[in-house]
């Protein structure tokens, strides 16, 4: 038996330490959860690590999961060993392959971090519907459920491919699984190469396709041969059981660590049986084991191997006296008998009394646990186990949530718990911005690595990017830990912001006598009184012993800036008991000359500092026996409809696990206008007006990313009752002579980005460090500014159809219909989506591609999509990554389509309608805001005059009425899916010719994903996928679309030239057929100050260097005889180097590969002059003589 | 013609030497600035606060947002090596004294007393044949004595000194109450040469955006009067040797410095304007005007025009009120 190592990783990391040593090639495509696999590989290959065989891999990142899977069966086919990592959507898109690579008999693994399958909604998190949908491909399924299996299983499906040719599909719980950090015992190099059969590696070297003795594969076949040639891989099939487990019992002579296909664990005599697949087998593993030692009669099946299904080793793992099994799919297939281990688990059970190898066929019910990673706890398993002791047991049970629609679900009592007294368990609420959770990782491995003990992480994240929010879940024992759920009852639970006492019940889980840690300002003279009611109380009844520090005061006094992470890590240390004090205040201090000894001996020194400086500023408080304080936590949402309130409201409380099931729709649908209830008053400063230096441009409006400065102007009669502290001046402009002016921040909703201020071109005469905004704390004014944000919503809005929309100084006084994203602070996509709403917004239908603004627009609980206020919105919806622009082209085809049968119908009822509303119905002229605003009258005539008409036709036409008045499709999606994977359906619209209208929020990465190279990557950039520094320069998507000739394209950048975005946007949307807006975006994964508002400075940068062009291509000017392209971008001004050397992705290469940096830099520069030159000539080019007879007319129909 | 010097102990082919700038940050430059004549280089100045502020925005930007949102844990592939100190200026040196003959002198600007010695040290062992001290202070605070500030050059001075073996100049500026008893006190303490004058880069004012900004300018011809006056005070009564730097645009501008007393001149701005070649052409112009004035070495006409040999010694005294007063008195 091979010696143990032990070490401390996540589950994709443990699967990655095997998959990088056992293969030579990876195919990969980002996606959530199992990106980071891949990733390690291409940090590893790009490290020059070897393989088993000294080789280093090379790893291929692919335009999507399809093309990864084209690229894995080439590499097999021609002999590489290769295997991929993908999970959910990206398999989906796997399975055509997947079928050919399993026909063919070809050996590899394919390792999924099993993830939901989007229905309904999206959802990143963990269930096994991915992996069910691929159970018909041939590929062998095997489940690891824990991150030593998930390492363990990584190398049993490599070898055990190998020798049965079947490939496998190594899956294991999305999150709970692949971001478990745990300390487990490695799999070592040595153990690989014992477990890995050269022979077989060489066998499949000698099938590759090879010119040297060539073969014919991928035929065609027909009705004569298919069938039969189909069963000729039976044998393999029949065998691939046996193999794999002889595998698992050489794993175990290796390792000790003895694996069955189905393992059985609990009482030998057990009566009732549940089974099950995943990270659930420990949670009911720790429970049987809790419940047997009580003397009850269960256990539980762990089904390792799923595909090929051996019926016979699993009738054989189940005790003789089994009576009842309750087997638990973590998926859910609607409509069919059961789900699919159900459905197996029962013809097993029958095909196995036929054959002898049970004696009785026991009664078997099924139920659904754990849908998107939904808590699965011991108390669930209890319920499981106690439902099959009823007389009648539920069947196709749900258990987890509460059903009352269809009353499927079971009852479990929250306060079961199998939690050891041994275990140390704790849980932190951070920030993300404080380091919270990079401390705790960093302490389960300083506790792994120093102690004997095991030690166990999990990590809850927000959906929002901006004031994110981290709960961290650690537990440290003396056994392996197998409590795969959230802790409730922990013995320490610490508080790193202040602001999360009026938020969250952090101390419902704190168990009786347990520590409670809180950063605050206050003194422990002080911090009582400051304390919610509520936590008074928890803290008196659960007589826990309280804790301060004020972290904030020490991370600024050793230089630490916001980062108070080693600070609260020192208290946890000092406080939680799991190692003596000094040894882990030196551990921590090893540790942080590990991790940051490369990025400098400044940062180590600060950070030990810190670490030196915190003892002294940790206080014990003494818990009063009586609560004292005269406020407690405030209600969520109180502005809030009560339906919202009740829904939307309870979960962003964090409690959506309380809702049942009737409090959602059953189609995924939600209302709009709901980001503005959330006042998530994550700003520390906020920007304030200074009317008399102010210009009134209306810049810092059109650049707030979050739509939380806004102006407006009125008569000045409105400013009767206006709060006392509430500002207005004259309004400036010619046009608004006699009216007022006012620019009112939202105080709740302002992320204190600085973009407004630093965007504004207006100075003090008299003090030129300030400008018409300038940030100011925002407590001391919350109120005032809270009071005038109320009053400023009630002002009128100017009337739409007044507006010069092409001058930003008025076109900014349109309401936005996006507001309130949970993007970045300061993110540099959104500006250009509340621009598009506040011109289009009350008429749009948006598709957009899964990504970045795919979540700020539409992650729960609520979304920055609003309404006006007569009702109208923009109308927003997420179908898949890939398809965002085939999705909004059946938009239109179906608008278009209901539109012509409108038509139809009005000329039909013309008698009932008037023949003079239907002619200006059809004719109407919907170019600009009043041609709208008359045809939304001529509808709403229409709908009166058919009210009462009860013909079949007239209510259809009613039906669709609305179609009359012009809708405007927009299809918003990010550069990977613009370039990348949804390329093929953009490439397709762009050649439709209909009237669609394309946004490219191009941040130039993956940006939602973690900053992956895309091809929009441009040259020199480190990403993900290209660590060495991009070597190809960005594809030029904008020239691509031009060759189609009656294309509208620009390429704009708001920070450089709003009025050039301005003006790109009206005629975008006004061209009668496809456009396509590639719009710049400074982004996080940029590295520039995003929330200190260098955002639009950074593009202006970009601009100025060249970098990035300004230009529009707009096919209509070919009818008057002009060029159609319009290169907006000056000359060059400075040097693309200059601007390269002030983001992090390019400066970071000059650190890391100077010489690289330098090359790549020169080639950058070559690429900005080249493409200039390149532009300016074809802008050059005189176009009379192709005026107008050979300018292309859009194939689509024209603008009503 | 013998056109020889020496500075620093080191025997120079001509006292055209190439000052600190970006000329100075690649092998082919140098290289081709031993080829075009240079006697000597230094290269531009590792400032330790820069590489302080580099690790802290480096490490800023690539915890941000990190361990926040479930699908990006982090945005950038952390390489296992970073140069973040001064590997690459110290593997710059190593580099330089591979590809050339000529001295190789490396130039610090430190921002603590452990820097200005570590990084010292550092260049030493790379290669660097010498230091200059490049000591860029503007000091702003109210309370602080001219004192304070003149000791403060004396420690580094003393400090550096302390743990090279390499001769160490100092680049200063001018700004002191009193030049000439500051440059005896650097003499005193250990400075094998001063580099007479460092040319601090003076900001403007954008009236356009009412912001204060950099303006980095070459220097001018009307530059070199400073250091050729101060050069002209010191030259003889002080135990070291003079570099002068700032406007030495021609031929005759070095003539004039080393007359001055000056062992070497410091080209930079001219070679930013016309190029590395215009060394040679500096050169020529010198060569040239010393056989015309039959000249026959440079050695010959160092300090020839110094305040202890120059017709009239007052002069390098006098202040430009009093030419002004003279001039008025004449008329």
């Amino acid at each position: 038996m091979s010696k143990k190592t032990y070490i401390t990783l996540d589950g994709n990391e443990a699967v990655a330490h095997v998959a990088y040593r056992c293969n030579e090639v990876m195919c990969i495509y980002p996606i959530t959860p199992s990106s980071n696999m891949g990733e390690w590989c291409d940090q590893w290959a790009s490290e020059g690590k070897p393989n088993l065989w000294g080789i280093v891999p090379t790893v291929v990142e692919m335009q999507s999961e399809a093309g990864a899977a084209g690229a894995v069966h080439g590499s097999l086919q021609t002999g590489a060993l290769t295997c991929t990592f993908t999970a959910s959507q990206g398999l989906l898109l796997k399975i055509p392959n997947m079928f050919k690579i399993a026909g063919e008999l070809t050996p590899t693994v394919f390792h999924i971090s099993a993830r939901t399958v989007a229905t309904h909604a999206l959802s990143i998190f963990g269930d096994h519907s991915d992996v069910m949908a691929a159970r018909s491909t041939g590929f062998a399924l095997l489940s690891s459920a824990s991150v030593q299996e998930a390492m363990d299983f990584a190398l049993i499906a490599q070898a055990s491919t190998l020798e049965a040719r079947v490939p496998f599909l190594h899956f294991f719980d999305g999150f709970r699984t692949s971001h478990e950090v745990s300390k487990i015992e490695m799999v070592t190099e040595d153990v690989m190469r014992q477990m890995i059969d050269e022979d077989l590696i060489i066998a499949h070297r000698l099938r590759a396709m090879n010119p040297e003795r060539p073969v014919l594969r991928g035929t065609a076949q027909n009705p004569d041969v298919f069938f039969q040639a189909r069963e000729r891989c039976n044998p393999f099939y029949l065998k691939c059981a046996d193999i794999t487990q002889k595998v698992m019992d050489k794993f175990a002579a290796i390792t000790g660590r003895q694996y069955k296909l189905f393992q059985y664990v609990g009482a030998p005599d057990a009566e009732r049986i549940v089974v099950l697949m995943g990270s659930g087998c420990e949670t009911a593993h720790e429970t049987v084991d809790y419940l047997t030692a009580r003397g009850e009669k269960v256990g539980v099946l762990k089904v390792r191997l799923y595909r090929p299904f051996d019926i016979k080793r699993f009738c054989e793992a189940l005790p003789a006296t089994v009576k009842s099994i309750a087997v638990l799919d973590r998926t859910k297939e609607p409509g069919s008998a059961g789900e699919p281990l159900y459905l197996d688990v029962v013809s097993a059970l029958n095909e196995g009394l036929s054959k002898g190898w049970v004696k009785s066929m026991p009664r078997v019910v099924c139920g659904r646990y754990g849908l998107s990673s939904k808590e699965f706890t011991p108390a669930m398993v209890k319920a499981v186990l106690d439902n099959l002791s009823k007389a009648e047991p539920k069947n196709h049970f749900t258990v987890g949530i509460t059903d009352d629609v269809t009353e499927t679900s079971l009852e479990y009592d929250p306060e079961f718990s199998t939690e050891a007294d041994d275990v140390i368990r704790a849980v932190f609420y951070g920030l993300g911005s404080d380091g919270t959770v990079s401390a705790n990782k960093d302490s389960i491995k300083i506790i792994g690595e120093n102690t004997d003990m095991y030690a166990q992480g999990y990590f809850v994240y927000d959906s929002k990017k901006a004031g994110a929010v981290t709960i961290s879940h650690l537990r440290f024992g003396k056994r392996p830990i197998r409590s795969t759920y959230l802790i409730s009852k922990a013995n320490f639970v610490a508080c790193h912001q202040p602001v999360f006492l009026y938020r969250y019940d952090m101390l419902k889980h704190l168990v009786p006598g347990g520590v409670f840690l809180l950063n605050t300002p206050y003194s422990k003279e002080e911090i009582w009184d400051k304390l919610p009611r509520s936590v008074q109380k928890a803290l008196i009844d659960k007589k826990a012993k309280f804790y301060i520090i004020d972290a904030v005061s020490v991370a600024r006094k050793t230089g630490m800036g916001g980062r108070i992470n080693r600070i609260m890590q020192t208290c946890f240390f000092a406080l939680a008991g799991v190692l003596p004090k000094d040894e882990a205040i030196e551990a921590i201090k090893q540790s942080i000359k590990k991790t940051y000894g490369r990025k400098g001996e400044d940062i180590v020194r600060k950070n030990i500092e810190a670490v030196d400086q915190t003892l002294d500023n940790l206080f014990e408080v003494p818990v009063p026996d009586k609560v004292t304080s005269t406020f407690d936590v405030p209600p969520i949402f109180p502005d809030a409809p009560e339906d919202i309130r009740n829904t939307l409201g309870v979960i962003y409380g964090n409690r959506g696990d309380e809702l049942p099931v009737s409090a959602f729709s059953p189609d995924g649908t939600f209302p709009t206008g709901t980001a503005k209830y959330e006042k998530r008053n994550i700003a520390i400063e906020i920007p304030v007006w200074d009317e008399k230096t102010c210009i009134q441009c209306g810049k810092c409006v059109m650049i707030c990313p979050h739509a939380s400065i806004r102006m407006k102007v009125y008569e000045p009669q409105y400013l009767n009752g206006a709060p006392a502290g509430f500002k207005s001046t004259d309004a400036r402009a010619p046009e608004f002579k006699g009216l007022k002016f006012t620019l009112q921040v939202a105080p709740e909703d302002c992320t204190g980005c600085v973009l407004c201020v630093e965007v504004c071109p207006a100075r003090n005469k008299t003090e030129a460090k300030l400008k018409a905004i300038n940030m100011q704390l925002k407590d001391p004014i919350l109120d005032q500014e809270r009071e005038n944000w109320k009053f400023f919503l009630e002002l009128p809005e100017y009337d739409r159809r007044k507006l010069k929309v092409s001058q930003i100084r008025q076109q900014q006084l349109m309401t936005p219909l996006f507001e309130f994203s949970g993007a970045c602070a300061g993110c540099g996509e959104t500006p250009y989506l509340k621009l598009l709403s506040q011109l289009f917004g009350d008429r749009v239908v948006a598709a957009n591609a899964t990504g970045c603004s795919s979540i700020y627009c539409g992650n729960l609980p609520t979304t920055p999509w609003t309404k006006n206020n007569d009702g109208r919105g923009p109308t927003w919806n997420n179908s898949l990554f890939e398809d965002a622009a085939e999705f909004g082209l059946g938009f239109r085809v179906s608008i278009d389509k209901q539109r012509d049968f409108a038509i139809a119908l009005c000329k039909k009822l013309a008698p009932v309608l008037g023949d003079d509303l239907v002619t200006a119905i059809i004719n109407a002229d919907q170019s600009d805001e009043a041609g709208i605003y008359e045809q939304r009258q001529r509808v709403a005539a229409l709908k009166q005059k058919l009210a009462n008409v009860q013909t079949p036709e007239a209510k259809m036409l009613v039906a669709i009425a609305d179609n009359l008045v012009r809708r405007s499709v927009w299809i918003i999606g990010g550069d990977g899916w613009a370039y990348d994977i949804g390329y093929g359906g953009l490439d397709h619209v762009l050649a439709s010719g209909r009237d669609v209208n394309m946004l490219v929020l191009d941040t130039e990465v993956y940006s939602n994903t973690g900053g992956q190279m895309s091809k929009a990557t441009p040259r020199g950039a480190i990403a993900r996928f290209a660590a060495g520094g991009k070597p190809m320069a960005k594809k030029d998507l904008g020239l691509m679309a031009m060759s189609y000739g009656n294309v509208y394209v620009a390429s704009v950048a708001m920070g450089a030239k709003d009025e050039h975005t301005l003006r790109a946007f009206l005629e975008a949307e006004s061209y009668p057929g496809v456009s396509l807006i590639i719009a710049y975006c400074h982004c996080i994964a940029h590295g520039i100050d995003l929330d200190r508002g260098m955002g639009a400075r950074q593009q202006k940068l970009a601009v100025d260097s060249g970098q990035w062009l300004l230009y529009r291509y707009d096919p209509r000017r070919l009818e008057k005889g002009e060029n159609p392209l319009q290169l907006d971008s000056p000359p060059p001004k400075i040097k693309v180097e200059e601007y390269l050397m002030t983001e992090i992705r390019f400066k970071m290469l000059t650190k890391s590969k100077p010489e690289e940096a330098k090359r790549l830099f020169a080639l950058a520069q070559q690429d900005v002059d080249n493409r200039y030159r390149f532009y300016q000539y074809l802008a050059q080019r005189d176009f009379k003589s192709m005026a107008p007879q050979q300018a292309q007319t859009p194939a689509g129909e024209a603008k009503q | 013609m013998d056109i020889t010097t020496t500075y620093l102990g080191f025997k120079l082919r001509s006292p055209l030497v190439v000052g600190a700038s970006p000329l100075g940050d690649s092998v082919d430059n140098l290289k081709k600035m031993e080829d075009c004549g240079a006697a000597a280089v230094v290269l531009h100045s590792l400032f330790e606060e820069q590489l302080r502020l580099e690790q802290y925005e480096l490490h800023h930007h690539l915890t941000h947002g990190t361990e926040s949102y479930p699908e990006a844990l982090s945005y950038f592939p952390e390489p296992q090596e970073l140069l973040v100190g001064p590997e690459a200026y110290l593997k710059h040196i190593s580099e330089a004294k591979k590809a050339v003959k000529m001295p190789v002198i490396a130039s610090l600007n430190g921002s603590t007393l452990g820097g200005w010695t570590s990084y010292a040290k550092k260049m030493e062992e790379a290669g660097a044949d010498a230091i200059e001290l490049n000591i860029y202070y503007i000091p702003t605070d109210l309370n602080l004595p001219g004192s304070v500030v003149e000791q403060t050059y004396i420690d580094i001075l003393k400090a550096v000194k302390s743990v090279v073996k390499i001769p160490v100049a100092v680049k200063l500026s001018p700004f002191f109450s009193n030049m000439a008893n500051m440059a005896k006190r650097l003499v005193d303490a250990g400075a094998d040469g001063l580099v007479l004058f460092n040319r601090f880069y003076q900001p403007d004012i954008d009236l356009e955006q009412l912001e204060v900004v950099p303006n980095i300018l070459l220097s001018t011809p009307m530059a070199m009067r400073l250091p050729l006056r101060w050069i002209a005070i010191l030259y003889g009564r002080l135990n070291t040797c003079f570099a002068a730097t700032s406007g030495i645009h021609k031929g005759t501008d070095v003539i004039k410095m080393i007359m001055a007393g000056a062992d070497v001149t410091m080209l930079c701005s001219v070679l930013m304007r016309h190029g590395i070649e215009h060394i040679a052409v500096i050169e020529r112009e010198m060569i040239q005007w010393m056989e015309e004035h039959e000249y026959e070495s440079v050695s010959q006409m160092k300090g020839s025009m110094s305040q202890k040999s120059c017709p009239d010694p007052a002069a390098f005294e006098r202040a430009q009120y009093m030419r002004a007063l003279a001039t008025t008195k004449s008329l």
